[in-house]
């Protein structure tokens, strides 16, 4: 894996880079860079396989982090590629070009997360969810079981514990949290 | 007599941006819509196609009807709350995201699971392989109007589901991958029971074997429809059966092997042709390897052993930051979590890719075009698509 | 019956942006094979509007008591399988469990099903088909809640996309409990359901016509894309 991330380092400006297994690395990438690393991956070093396209919400620095992890199969490695972009303005460049499949990916994107891919095929056309309103569903700042208790009718008697005192005082009730 | 040749003057120009040009009011298509309930396909999933005559345009996929946002509910829930609802995600073949998620929080929190443990899961993993084929199975005969395969599948099912009960306590959500271990070891001849259900299995696929592959009508239909080209591989992200009968052994368990696959013996199937007959053989196939794989690993696994190592208090379980990828093969081709952590006590983020995922949104829409009405349904079952695992 | 929130008061109805019709609802003219032209406008010509009459029982009681009879004897499930809980009618259509020795079998429309088993969870999306369907199926009809999560959501309690209480949208006759259910649980719901209607109770069609509004309200509450008329059969 060092010896790809070398080379990679000495074609492009890469962020942190972390090596998770000998099999599975971490790169940081810069959004505009993201094109052209992962079309290098794709033509020259055989990662040919898009495994997934993925968002983290990381909304403490107003970012999101995009994950684009790469599988080469013959060698038997994946890169993941992170690319962080700006929580406010969330856009992005899409790759369905270079997979068909990551239209799918973009698509939920949007749906879930609010982040454009302009250009991406159907990208506005509802994915899973229908007729939604709220904020996307898988930000931070959205709360589901607020959501769910004000929106939907709840049988009465459910008893709902705080996990940790609940399986404290029953568990390990002898022991210091 | 001339051959029989297809009218295509009516058929919808593309336009500039490759999209067809399709004027619902010409009175030329029609709308069908397949779904969302459908028997052959485990789970609800609709294709909505344009035909014209008895041809389809243009399919595309609706999913989402199965949706409950495990990946934000997980983001409220304890490592060790997570546990339970995960193998909800997908109900055929649930064990593999038990085993996804248990590794990821083991490689993030730095486990380390026992030796024994390792080959239970092996286990578990290969008898719901079987199971999934199955369903499988009596799917795909059902949507060509077999429906006695289907019976015989089912009957198969439930007792490998037997073995599973008594080895975990219940029939479809096992709840026994957790993370550090297993729950429990074998019960008491297991192996002598597990011996005879498999002899049932071959029995039936035998049976099936003669009524449906060899027949001849069965063929005629499959043979040749919805091909699925080496060079499609790679750009639509098929993995599993779906690859593996287009000749590229794609094959998580041989690639990077993991759990005890690296020592035990077999070789990925593959086909040459990946059409719907292939790929049904294929995995009539594979129903054998995992057969062989489960005699294996019964007879080399250790006898006795811990099974389950110690859990931190659970209470406080914190996992440091950090980010992993944990696939494996499951019965429709690759299956990985991607497992975000933040120091707390929470999972920053879970992903999860299942196979069908690319299968039945790109990789389906591609192949539909142009096929016939009445092959449709064989076509979607014959991709193995599980809707639950694409929306989650 | 409680009376249905009303928009505002506990339930948050945000304004909604109108929704543009879909393409192949819009109205639109069409030219038939014989070169006549017709106006089609899908959501009034493709559904039959009619609201929902309450049907009262029999002139006698022994004839109604007959009718229960032949109605318990003969269930037939509309083969949609809403959640999980559909992976579990497959082992009972088989001859291990074989349903079909209570008069119970699968039928693929529900012009030809009388009861209807939500197997499951339903995402709000599901739930619409599920009432588009149980209103198309035939009077009587009745509804079975399958798994803990048709009664009080159970997994998905917190889940933005599932329902949690399958009564306040369709005339649940019966719950079987359970995540999930095992066969033997669904068999001893079945008899259990036909010792209601037998007793003459299963009175779920009636109880929906009755307090049809109060049904709707619910309904609408929860799905967004509502582009069907408000009752169809």
């Amino acid at each position: 894996m060092k010896d790809l991330t070398d080379r990679l380092g000495t074609l492009f400006s890469l962020g942190d880079i972390t090596e998770k297994r000998d099999d599975l690395a971490f790169v940081s990438v810069a959004p505009d860079l993201l094109r052209a690393v992962i079309t290098h991956l794709r033509d020259v070093e055989g990662f040919t396989h898009l495994v997934l396209l993925t968002a983290v919400d990381w909304i403490e620095g107003g970012q999101f982090q995009l994950t684009y992890l790469v599988h080469n199969r013959t060698r038997a490695r994946d890169i993941g590629l992170r690319v962080f972009i700006d929580r406010e303005e969330a856009t992005m460049a899409g790759i369905h070009d270079l997979w068909p499949t990551a239209a799918t990916y973009q698509r939920e994107l949007k749906e879930m997360f609010g982040i454009d891919f302009p250009g991406s095929p159907r990208i506005d056309e509802e994915f899973i969810l229908e007729g939604w309103t709220d904020i996307p569903p898988y930000r931070r700042d959205f709360d589901t079981k607020k959501y769910a208790e004000e929106t939907y009718f709840h049988r009465p008697g459910r008893e709902t514990f705080d996990p940790a005192t609940h399986m404290k005082d029953k568990l390990y009730p002898g022991e210091a949290s | 007599m001339a051959l029989f040749e297809l009218d295509r003057s009516q058929y919808p120009e593309a336009k500039a941006d490759g999209s067809l040009d399709i004027d619902l009011a010409s009175g030329k298509y029609l709308k069908l819509w397949q779904g969302p309930q459908h028997p052959g396909i485990t789970g609800n999933m609709s294709v909505e196609l344009t035909v014209c005559g008895d041809e389809v345009v243009e399919g595309r996929t609706h999913v989402g009807y199965l949706h409950r946002g495990f990946e934000k509910l997980m983001e409220r829930r304890t490592f060790i709350q997570c546990f339970p609802i995960v193998c909800r995600i997908c109900v055929p073949e649930p064990d593999f995201n038990e085993y996804c998620y248990a590794a990821a929080v083991e490689e993030l929190a730095g486990l380390e699971v026992p030796e024994r443990a390792h080959w239970i899961r092996t286990l578990i993993l290969e008898m719901g392989r079987i199971n999934s084929y199955m369903m499988y199975l009596g799917g795909q005969a059902g949507s060509f109007g077999m429906g006695v395969i289907g019976q015989w599948a089912t009957y198969v099912r439930d007792l490998m589901l037997d073995r599973f009960e008594e080895m975990t306590g219940a029939r479809i959500y096992h709840m026994f991958i957790l993370p550090g271990g297993v729950r429990d070891g074998l019960p008491e001849g297991f192996a002598v029971r597990m011996e005879e259900t498999l002899r049932e299995v071959e029995r039936a696929l035998k049976d099936i074997n003669d009524v449906m592959y060899c027949n001849a009508v069965f063929k005629k239909r499959t043979v040749g429809v919805g091909v699925i080209t080496p060079e499609m591989i790679e750009p639509y992200g098929v993995t599993g059966p779906n690859a593996r009968a287009a000749g590229v052994a794609k094959d998580v368990r041989k690639d990077q092997p993991y759990l005890v696959y690296p020592e035990l013996d077999f070789e990925p199937v593959t086909g040459s042709v990946s059409d719907i007959y292939t790929r049904a053989d294929v995995r009539r196939r594979d129903v054998h390897v995992s057969i062989d794989l489960i005699r294996q690993i019964l007879q080399k696994m250790p006898k006795d052993g811990p099974v389950m190592t110690r859990l931190p208090n659970v209470l406080n379980w914190k996992i440091p930051e950090g980010e992993t990828y944990i696939r494996g093969e499951c019965s429709r081709g690759e299956y990985g979590y991607y497992l975000v952590t933040d120091g707390s006590g929470y999972p920053r983020r879970v992903n999860v890719r299942g196979p069908s995922y690319t299968h039945a949104m790109a990789l389906l829409e591609k192949l539909i075009v142009n096929a016939n009405i009445s092959d449709v349904a064989g076509l979607m079952v014959s991709l193995h698509t599980y809707p639950p695992e694409i929306e989650r | 019956m409680e009376a249905f929130v009303k928009p505002g008061e506990k339930n948050r109805l945000k304004e909604r942006p109108e929704r543009p019709v879909k393409q192949e609802l819009q109205p639109r003219v069409v030219k038939t094979p014989d070169g006549q032209e017709i106006t089609v406008e899908p959501l009034k010509d493709y559904y039959c509007e009619a609201p929902p009459r309450v049907h009262p029982p029999a002139y006698a009681k022994i004839v109604e008591d007959l009718f229960n009879w032949a109605r318990a004897e003969s269930l037939w499930i509309l083969g949609f399988g809403t959640g999980c809980g559909a992976i579990e009618m497959r082992p009972l259509m088989t001859p291990r469990f074989d349903a079909y020795r209570y008069g119970i079998q699968w039928r693929p429309t529900p012009r030809q099903a009388n009861l209807f088993v939500i197997s499951g969870y339903l995402s709000v999306k599901t739930l619409k088909r599920a009432i588009r369907s149980y209103e198309q199926m035939q009077n009587p009809k009745y509804v079975v809640g399958l798994g803990s999560c048709t009664i009080n959501g159970g997994m998905y309690w917190d889940s933005y996309n599932t329902i949690k209480r399958l009564d306040r949208y369709l005339p649940v006759d019966l719950y079987i409990t359970g995540c999930m259910p095992r066969p033997e649980a669904l068999l001893a719901g079945f008899l259990e359901l036909k010792k209601i209607i037998k007793a003459g109770k299963g009175e779920g069609a009636n109880r929906y016509a009755e307090n049809f509004d109060w049904y709707k309200a619910n309904q609408k509450q929860v799905i967004h894309d509502w582009d069907m008329p408000d009752y169809s059969w």
